[in-house]
Formats: C-alpha cells, sequence, structure tokens
C-alpha cells in the first residue's frame, strides 16, 4: 500500500478563460483525514472531482491509492467511495432501496439498514429521495459513499446545511471512519469542522493553497494565545503592561475590550486578575483562547470565509 | 456558528459515538457482475412502474387505443379491424418504451446526477446499459402479454412466426432506443420530456399505427414509410395478419435506423 492516499502536484484546470484550480499540491498519507478548507468557488470541488476521475487536469499530477485517476477507474472505483455536493439519487427511489442498490455493487458492503439508522434516517428509509430534507438527502448521499467500505472517501461538504444533531452524527461516523484507517477527503467551508477533525488541512482560495499544515501549525505562530475580557472603557494600561513578562502585550481593542496576547500562563492570569482588583475592576467574559483557523484565513486573505 | 453541543475528538482518539473499533474497517472490492446487473435492473423496473405517467403510457393509453379504435369504426382498414389494430399498437407500445419512456427517464436521471454518481461506483458503465436494457425488454413483455390478451378478447386471430414477431420487436426497440438516448444524452430533461411527448403524437398519428398510411397521399406515405414505428407496424402486420415473412425493406428500415441511432447517441451522449 503506497505510503500517500492522495497526492495532488501541481494541479491546474481551466474553464474558459477561468482558472479554477490554479497549481493546487497537497498530500494526504494512508488513514488520514485531510481537510480542503475554503470558501464557495475557491477551486474544492474541482480539485476533488479530478481525483475521483470525473474531470481531467489540464496539468500537474493526480495520484489516487498510486493510480491515475483518469485512466485507472475502473480498478479505483471498488476501492474508493463518493459523496457528490448535491444529487446521484433517482428522484422517485427511496432512500432504503437507493442504498441496497449501491451495496449491491460491492462484494462486503455494511449492512445497509444499520446504516440508516446511525446516520438517523431509520424513519424514513421508505421515503422517496425527492420528499426528504435537504439534510435527510446529505446524509442518504454520505451513506452510498460508505457503504461498500472503501479504503479511501472523497466527501464534498458532507455537513453543509446540517442541524446540530445532523452534524454531529456524520462527525462521529466520519471520525469512526479514519480510526478504522479509511482515509478521508472532504471539502468543508465550516472552520470549526476542518479544525476539530482534520488531521490535516489545506487552505485554498482563488484556485491556489494559500496554507496547509496540521490544525496545530497553522494555528500556532503570531501570538500564542490570548486573554480576553470586557471591562469599562478607556482603562489605564500602563501599570498593567509593566507588571506584565517581557514579550506581553495588552491592549483595548475596542472600547471596553481588551486584550492581553503573549504567553498565557498561570502567573499571567494571576497578574491580569490581581490588576483588575487594584482598580476596583470587574472582569467580565474573561476568557483565554486560541488562535482560530478563523484568524489565520482572515490574516491569509483579508476578509473572512463566510463573506 | 450552529455548534454540535458534545465535542468530537480531533481524529486521534475514539470517538463518542455508536461505532464499534473495526466496524469500517475497508473491505472494499466489486460484486460480482451478475449480482450487479440482476439488483440494478429490478431497481430500474420498479422504479418504472411506480412512476404513474409512465404507466399511463406504456399501459394504459395503448391499450384504450385498442379498445376504443377496435369498438368503433372511426377508420376504414381494409379488413378486420382487431388484425389490423393489435400490430399497430404493439409498436406503439415498444414506441412508448423504448424510446419516450427511455428517454425521459434518462434524461432525468442525467439532470439529478444519477448517471454521474453511478459512474463513480464499481458498476460498469456496460452493466449499466445491459441492466436498462433488460428493463426496457421487461416493460415490453408485460405491454406485449396485456395487448395480446386483450386483442384474443377482442377476437383478434393472429398468424405467422413468434419468433419473426420477437426479432421485429427487438430491432424496433433498437432502434427507438437509440434515437431516445440520443435526445436524451444531449438536451435538457425538460426539453426532452416535451420533445419526446410530441414525437410520440406524430408517431402515432402519422407512424401507420391507428391510421393506415394508405389514408396519406403518396408522396407523403412514401416518407412515412421510412420512419422507423412505420417500418415496425409494417412488419408486424405482414407476419401477424397473413402469416408472410417480414418484407426486406422494413428489416432495413429498422436497423438503419438502429444503426444511425444508436452510432449518433453512443458518440454525442454526456454523462453529466
Amino acid at each position: 500500500m503506497p505510503e500517500a492516499a492522495v497526492e495532488v502536484d501541481g494541479l491546474v484546470k481551466r474553464y474558459g478563460a477561468t482558472t479554477a484550480v490554479d497549481g493546487v499540491t497537497f498530500v494526504a498519507p494512508t488513514g488520514s483525514m485531510l481537510a480542503l478548507l475554503g470558501p464557495n468557488g475557491a477551486g474544492k470541488t474541482t480539485t476533488v472531482e479530478i481525483c475521483e476521475g470525473f474531470r481531467r487536469a489540464d496539468a500537474g499530477t493526480v495520484r489516487v491509492l498510486g493510480l491515475d485517476p483518469a485512466r485507472a477507474g475502473r480498478r479505483l472505483r471498488p476501492r474508493v467511495g463518493v459523496m457528490l455536493q448535491s444529487g446521484g439519487v433517482y428522484p422517485g427511489a427511496r432512500s432504503g432501496e437507493m442504498l441496497r442498490l449501491v451495496a449491491a455493487y460491492a462484494a462486503h458492503p455494511l449492512d445497509p439498514a444499520m446504516l440508516l439508522d446511525r446516520l438517523g434516517l431509520a424513519s424514513s428509509a421508505r421515503t422517496p429521495y425527492r420528499r426528504l430534507s435537504g439534510g435527510q438527502q446529505q446524509r442518504l448521499s454520505l451513506a452510498m459513499a460508505v457503504v461498500g467500505r472503501p479504503e479511501l472517501v472523497f466527501l464534498d461538504e458532507p455537513t453543509a446545511g446540517l442541524d446540530p444533531q445532523a452534524r454531529r452524527a456524520t462527525w462521529e461516523l466520519l471520525s469512526a471512519l479514519r480510526a478504522d484507517g479509511v482515509t478521508v477527503v472532504l471539502t468543508t467551508h465550516y472552520m470549526e469542522e476542518a479544525e476539530r477533525l482534520a488531521d490535516h488541512v489545506v487552505i485554498v482560495d482563488a484556485g491556489r493553497v494559500v496554507a496547509s499544515g496540521t490544525p496545530a501549525e497553522l494555528t500556532r505562530g503570531g501570538a500564542d494565545r490570548q486573554l480576553r475580557f470586557r471591562a469599562p472603557p478607556a482603562l489605564e494600561l500602563d501599570r498593567l503592561v509593566l507588571a506584565l513578562p517581557v514579550g506581553s502585550h495588552a491592549s483595548e481593542v475596542a472600547p471596553g475590550q481588551y486584550v492581553v496576547e503573549g504567553t498565557i500562563d498561570p502567573q499571567l492570569l494571576a497578574t491580569v486578575t490581581a490588576w483588575c482588583a487594584a482598580h476596583g475592576v470587574l472582569a467580565e467574559d474573561l476568557r483565554v483562547m486560541q488562535r482560530s483557523l478563523e484568524d489565520v484565513f482572515l490574516e491569509l486573505t483579508g476578509r473572512g470565509l463566510r463573506s | 456558528m450552529t455548534e454540535p453541543t458534545a465535542a468530537t475528538t480531533n481524529g486521534n482518539g475514539p470517538a463518542a459515538s455508536g461505532w464499534a473499533p473495526g466496524e469500517l474497517a475497508p473491505r472494499p472490492g466489486a460484486a460480482p457482475l451478475g449480482r450487479m446487473l440482476l439488483a440494478q435492473a429490478a431497481t430500474e423496473l420498479r422504479l418504472t412502474f411506480r412512476n404513474g405517467e409512465v404507466v399511463l403510457l406504456t399501459l394504459v393509453i395503448p391499450v384504450l387505443l385498442l379498445v376504443l379504435f377496435t369498438a368503433v369504426p372511426l377508420v376504414d382498414v381494409g379488413g378486420r379491424r382487431v388484425d389490423f389494430l393489435v400490430p399497430g399498437v404493439l409498436a406503439l407500445a415498444v414506441l412508448s418504451t423504448s424510446f419516450t419512456g427511455l428517454a425521459i427517464a434518462t434524461g432525468f436521471e442525467r439532470q439529478y446526477g444519477v448517471l454521474k454518481r453511478l459512474g463513480a461506483t464499481a458498476l460498469p458503465r456496460g452493466v449499466l446499459i445491459a441492466a436498462k436494457s433488460l428493463g426496457v425488454l421487461a416493460v415490453e413483455a408485460v405491454q406485449a402479454v396485456l395487448l395480446v390478451a386483450v386483442g384474443l378478447g377482442l377476437g383478434w386471430s393472429p398468424h405467422g412466426s413468434v419468433f419473426a414477431v420477437a426479432g421485429l420487436l427487438v430491432a424496433g426497440t433498437a432502434a427507438f432506443a437509440g434515437l431516445g438516448l440520443l435526445l436524451a444524452g444531449t438536451l435538457k430533461a425538460l426539453t426532452t420530456l416535451v420533445t419526446a411527448n410530441f414525437i410520440y403524437i406524430l408517431l402515432l398519428v402519422g407512424g401507420g399505427v391507428i391510421f393506415p398510411l394508405t389514408s396519406f397521399p403518396s408522396g407523403v406515405r412514401h416518407v412515412l414509410g421510412l420512419l422507423p414505428v412505420a417500418a415496425l407496424s409494417d412488419g408486424l402486420r405482414a407476419v401477424l395478419r397473413q402469416g408472410a415473412a417480414v418484407p426486406v425493406h422494413d428489416w432495413v428500415t429498422l436497423l438503419v435506423w438502429a444503426a444511425v441511432g444508436l452510432t449518433a447517441a453512443a458518440r454525442t451522449f454526456r454523462w453529466e
């Protein structure tokens, strides 16, 4: 088994004058979970669909399980599970019927009834696809991707539009897949999803990779952590800054919103609260925060992910 | 942001979920082709008969036309009406399934991404096409049994070789299916739906199915005679009415349409 389940190197895809994917490179090691994170239109779906063999690359190389998906589709398809962003089911087919059909393509499928049950679809097993809610359609599509017990799955926006309970069921399935050694490549525009689930995050914007690494690597750098609190505006911070260790920094980022950056340890926290007590200030909403992927994305692209 | 209430681990520890370790361990592999073929054909057949419009088009309308035009002397067919009508309505039934029904279903499967999605499974395209063919032939078998039973009930007296009839029905199916897939593979689903229904009605009137081609002026008649549905009903009548062999020109017409239609469909079909 090759060490990398998916290797994409310098991938380029153009549609007419538009370059949808512009030199994307990443590697998903076997048994890991990789998230392609980026806003709509970043080129995530095009990248994944080239890996799935639906589209041809204009330049660059793609290796899936060591094979070229454009040529070795027949050999790859039984080993790879695919979840499209939408559609893919006969509109008149019942969910149970459709899942059993896809299961019938596989030599050793999971039990379709069990899978429906775990994904909260047991009660709609006899409901035609076109009458399922968007979230139910999403989960059926996910079930279709995994029912054949693939060693690699490509999931395009697996939790888009799901309610919190359905999203949790999906996250549990994704974590269990990874724990059982299935390589998972997913696209998402939810920061939190990438941060919580993925071993590797590839941030894509306008067809290019703007950053990649583990969530920890991506959120490191700059201030390690932040301490934030609310208090009356225009407090005198000089004494606080003097009391803080060298390299730390305190500021009022907005009226009444205070941020302390630096190595946030228990000692520093005590210093801040002591300063508050000395000034008769009750710090509200006092929180120690990690730099989030959202912050990273904002720094790299100059805009929010969902703007 | 909408957040699940329970945290999921960062993939490195056991998830707090109902999945037992190893339950999802990979065990990839394709099922035997025969099992895929049967599952696919059975599903397609179930979906076909679940669709009320399809049942109307393929079963109800042909039977109604057969009964109505046999009972009421609306057209002079030069002989017993039921002997003229059963072969014509059989041809119409084949048209409704292998052209109109197939085109509409395939058009919507394309639009809804079904063909794309199935293309990403272990199901080979050849098996998908074989399953669709089996599904079409199975629907036609149901139609044939029903129309023959109704025809016999109306006093129809068939002649000729069963094999010649079966051969004609298969050749007609190939000709219509090629044209239906040509529409479905290139046009939008809704355009396919309208076009396929419109052609069905045109051929119902002008294809020698219910109204004999002899009722048209001779110039028009010769052109209409080149239509696949006209060749099919003419061939079926030659066998079933007179017990004769299938006229060569009917075979040639059907096979040329089949070759042209299937080749054009194969060249132009877009799977998504």
